[in-house]
């Protein structure tokens, strides 16, 4: 037994979902803020000039309210914001708003399967708040420059409960939580740019009783979540086996060099002075405005999981499938597949070139994969229920067509002209397979002889002669009807 | 200097008899040759001729000039004004140039008025001499060595001297109806939420109000009818009456039941104020009104109530003023830290490092629940009173504070007896209800002497109808 054996580990993800909203959380100001000069969405309220006030974004409470579906809960009917105090030059008002005492989340829950066993993540409570800007320090400067485009964007932070053991769990519900707000429609989720962002706090301990936490901030990959957990747990029980005690602190992630690292220790330092902002009248909403949102949810992961399923999809085309409809959502991939919902055979077998051709080929070029190839899927499944195409040609076929600017028109045509299709026309392949039979005496009186498996050999000959282009499983049967009769 | 009711000079403007220039002219000369009373801090005198020329332009073309016409008036300049500094009385702001106009400026512009100057305040608000001022100290028109009150103390000493037809104040415990008291003029707190505070430096965001300083309660009519009703830049806003305002007519006074309140009346209230407020009401009563004493329980902790709310809002309120991006920002900082600290250490004066000193202490964790939280069931209790004391009667009246205007210096060493200064204008801002003060009497020393009215959320309109019936009263 090792001695890591003897500790378990518990593991609570606080996580900031930023919201699409298409203004800022309390300001008119374009929320998107990916591609725009420095300070070019700002207006005097994320400025914090004197006599600005917030002005609180409808959208945001839509969004927010479709969140709390998304976690199996509902958005409470009356919440409120406060103001949390620190000073720092990307926070222009001295403070920021968010929901202290009564947020828009309490309760839900996130469920996921991992290695076939059925996990449930509790949530704690979910709050809107706003986010700061952006300061960056340029090395060997006297001077810190700072971006507000960020400041005042509408965060969701969702705080989970310490529910998960492994890092495995963590990356398992972080992964899920992200299905969830994608499928949701809540957040781009562009993780890149950091629109969910995970906070990890860790402990472990040898006994029934919790550890003493840290907290890792600011992870924004599933990997890294993995990676700075595992870290992090085995940090803990080096320091513990040491004789020391771990120290309640926040830490921050080196991706390059895989392990975390110790920020000023300032959890217990910090008064933020929270109050209710005056400013901004509680948010109350009612069940017809819950009803209502609910009535625009489209199906989450775990529907279509079940759908797939039916389909006769397994797990790992499913989970691919699931994932890329959103990280590659101009692709419609499950649109797609909702075409052969009555048709479990083609509904695999396109299952199968989506994963292994389509998707493949398009994460590297998503700009490609907005073109509708509905017709084109149709063809070739065509073609290949008429037995026109083998399987090999058929991806052949796909990944030709998809590596196109414009896919082409006439599909059939244009796989006739690639000589992707196969001949499947008996008389004809009779005729070669006679040929091939008197160009072989030896093969072919050792197969009479008993000895099967050299038809592979003379199906070889076949193929060669056509130029692969035979259908196989015809020129077997054809072989074997003339040889063995 | 004496201006013609608001209604007659828009009046002349209409018709040709005067012109928007003309007003802004006289507006401007009795600024010049009222200097000595140190009302005003900056004048806008281009823009408001350019205005001027715009609103006679629409009267020579036929088209509507709007309902305050070529009428000049002076903002506090705690105001976000264009084109003009907006200091708030404050270091820290010096030099500061909005690039956006409160709302309220731009509901009065978009209606014909002017304005013409920024008035003098104590910093940021904060105190009831304008002795709080980083620039200067104001002088009561009505007595130099004396102090017009505050905070709102350049606007109510602007109107008493006739700079222009009226000022526009903030209330945040009494700042508009203190000094109006002090210097003889109308002033008018209206229901939270009535006027938009959006551009409006903040004091206590729940608390302030903004209103008008006149010489007569139909000109604050004409002028709240303006600013008043919901804004979309400011969520707190609410619906003005569906009449307006500006109709308003004196009260009947038969039957109407007035409650004099008790504890107004009560040890410390000077003598010659108690007895004025009593012969007002003996008159109220000799017109048909139903008079009687009503006591609030709640109103002797209204004051420090409001001395921990207030500050708690102003030092969360004031935290913007960082040095980072607007304002004062000291150059000899060597770090981040050192650049908070001596931007705010020199930026604010006295007062508003007090008032930071004690929010951030009743704000913080372990202090909060004894001060801050305890502080609002106390605020909640006294609005219930109200509530309830405005279910026996129509209106509450009864001084508007204890003393009349009190000379320079007096209390400037003495915070806590500044305070008390407030104590009885505060409740109405913790309650939220409309009040106002209006010129009642002199006393012995020629020094006005106001009267407090009030009424419940949202009877504004009741509320000046009341104070026109008391008006022709004192006529």
């Amino acid at each position: 037994m090792t001695k890591n054996a003897n500790y378990s580990a518990t593991i609570g993800i606080e996580c900031h979902v930023q919201l699409k909203t298409v203004s800022k959380l309390f300001s008119g100001a374009g929320n998107d803020a990916r591609q725009a000069e420095p300070n070019t969405l700002v207006n005097h309220i994320d400025f914090g000039l004197p006599g600005a006030l917030p002005v609180f974004n409808a959208q945001a409470l839509s969004l927010a309210s479709r969140a709390a579906l998304a976690l199996k809960t509902r958005p409470q009917k009356f919440s409120t914001f406060d103001r949390k105090h620190y000073f720092y030059p990307d926070l222009p008002m001295g403070y920021q708003i968010t929901q202290y005492d009564q947020p828009i989340i309490l309760g839900g829950k996130v469920e996921f399967t991992l290695n076939n066993e059925k996990k449930t993540v509790g949530i704690t409570r979910a709050h809107m708040e706003s986010d700061a800007g952006k300061s960056t320090h340029p090395a060997g400067k006297d001077y810190s420059l700072v971006d507000l485009n960020r400041a005042g964007t509408p965060l969701l932070e969702i705080v989970s409960e310490p529910d998960m053991h492994s890092s495995a769990e963590a990356k398992a519900y972080a992964k899920e939580l992200y299905l969830l707000m994608r499928y949701a429609d809540v957040t781009e989720g562009d993780l890149y740019h950091g629109n969910m962002r995970f906070d990890v706090n860790v402990s472990v301990s040898q006994d029934d009783s919790l550890g003493t936490r840290t907290e890792t901030k600011n992870l924004n990959s599933f990997r890294s979540i993995e990676k700075a957990i595992d870290y992090e747990i085995k940090r803990q029980i080096e320091v513990i086996e040491s004789g020391q005690k771990v120290v309640q602190e926040t830490r921050g992630w080196n991706d390059a060099k895989g392990r975390t690292i110790s920020q000023r220790s300032k959890e217990n330092a910090d008064d933020y002075r929270y109050m209710p902002d005056p400013d901004l009248p509680p948010i109350v909403i009612d069940d017809d405005y819950i009803e209502n949102i609910a009535s625009t949810m489209p199906s989450l992961p775990d529907e279509l999981r079940l759908k797939l399923a039916k389909n006769g999809l397994n797990e790992a085309q499913i989970e691919t499938l699931i994932e890329a409809n959103v990280d590659i959502a101009p692709a419609g991939y499950l649109k797609l597949l909702d075409a052969y919902a009555d048709d479990r055979e083609a509904a695999r077998t396109l299952a199968n070139w989506l994963v292994n051709v389509d998707i493949p080929l398009f994460r590297d070029e998503p700009s490609f994969a907005a073109r509708d190839r509905s017709k084109l899927y149709a063809a070739v499944l065509k073609l290949l229920n008429a037995n026109a195409l083998s399987s090999t040609n058929a991806k052949e076929l796909i990944q030709a067509c998809l590596s196109m600017p414009e896919l082409p028109q006439a599909i059939e045509a244009y796989a006739e002209a690639n000589g992707l299709l196969q001949q499947s026309d008996s008389d004809e392949l009779s005729r070669v397979v006679d040929e091939v039979i008197a160009a072989n005496p030896k093969a072919v009186s050792d197969v009479m002889n008993g000895e099967l498996k050299v038809i592979g050999f003379l199906l070889g000959q076949v193929m060669a002669k056509t130029k692969g282009q035979a259908n196989p499983g015809m020129a077997k049967q054809i072989l074997e009807a003339k040889l063995l009769k | 200097m004496i201006w013609e009711p608001i209604d007659d000079l828009v009046k002349s403007v209409k018709t040709g008899r005067t012109s928007a220039v003309e007003l802004v002219n006289r507006s401007l000369k009795a600024i010049a040759d009222n200097q000595e009373y140190q009302a005003i801090i900056s004048v806008l005198k281009d823009n408001a001729m350019a205005r001027a020329k715009l609103v006679d332009q629409a009267v020579a073309n036929g088209e509507d000039p709007g309902v305050l016409a070529g009428i000049p008036f002076i903002a506090k300049d705690n105001f976000l004004v264009y084109g003009s500094d907006t200091t708030a009385a404050s270091n820290i702001l010096k030099g500061f140039v909005p690039p956006y106009q409160a709302s309220a400026i731009n509901r009065l512009e978009a209606a014909g008025a002017i304005c013409v100057a920024k008035a003098n305040l104590d910093a940021f608000a904060h105190g009831a001499s304008t002795e709080n001022s980083d620039f200067f100290v104001t002088k009561n028109p009505h007595d130099k060595s004396r102090v017009p009150g505050g905070s709102s103390g350049g606007s109510a000493a602007a109107v008493a001297l006739g700079l222009a037809p009226f000022a526009l104040g903030t209330d945040t415990g009494g700042s508009i109806r203190q000094p109006a008291s002090f210097c003889g003029v109308f002033g008018l707190k209206p229901t939270y939420g009535l006027v938009s505070r959006s551009g409006v430096v903040a004091m206590g965001s729940s608390l302030d109000c903004i209103g008008p300083l006149t010489r007569s309660a139909k000109d604050a009519a004409i002028v709240l009818d303006v600013m008043s009703g919901r804004d979309e830049l400011d969520s707190t806003t609410i619906d003005k009456n569906a009449a307006g305002y500006s109709g308003v007519k004196a009260l009947n006074l038969k039957g109407v039941r007035i409650g004099l309140v008790k504890e107004y009346m009560g040890e410390g209230v000077n003598e010659e104020v108690k007895a004025a407020i009593k012969r007002a009401v003996e008159d109220l009563a000799k017109r048909g009104a139903i008079i009687s004493d009503v006591s609030l329980p709640s109103l002797p902790l209204a004051l420090a109530c409001y001395y921990i709310i207030t500050p708690a809002e102003v030092s969360s309120n004031l935290s913007r003023y960082d040095g980072v991006r607007y304002g004062y920002r000291d150059k000899q900082a060597a770090d981040l830290f050192e650049s908070y600290t001596k931007s705010r250490g020199h930026g604010f004066g006295k007062e508003a490092k007090r008032r930071i000193m004690i929010g951030t202490y009743v704000l913080s964790s372990g202090y909060y629940d004894a001060y801050y939280k305890k502080a609002q069931t106390v605020r909640t209790k006294l609005i219930n009173e109200f509530a309830a004391a405005f279910s026996s009667v129509d209106y509450l009246v009864g001084p508007v504070a204890p003393t009349t205007a009190f000379k320079i210096g007096e209390n400037a060493q003495n915070p806590l007896a500044m305070y008390l200064s407030d104590v009885m204008t505060v409740a109405a801002n913790l309650a939220g209800i409309p009040s106002l003060s209006l010129p009642l009497a002199k006393d012995k020393q020629n020094l006005p002497i106001g009267m407090q009215l009030m009424a419940a959320q949202k009877k504004d309109y009741e509320l000046l109808s009341l104070a026109m019936a008391v008006e022709e009263t004192i006529k």
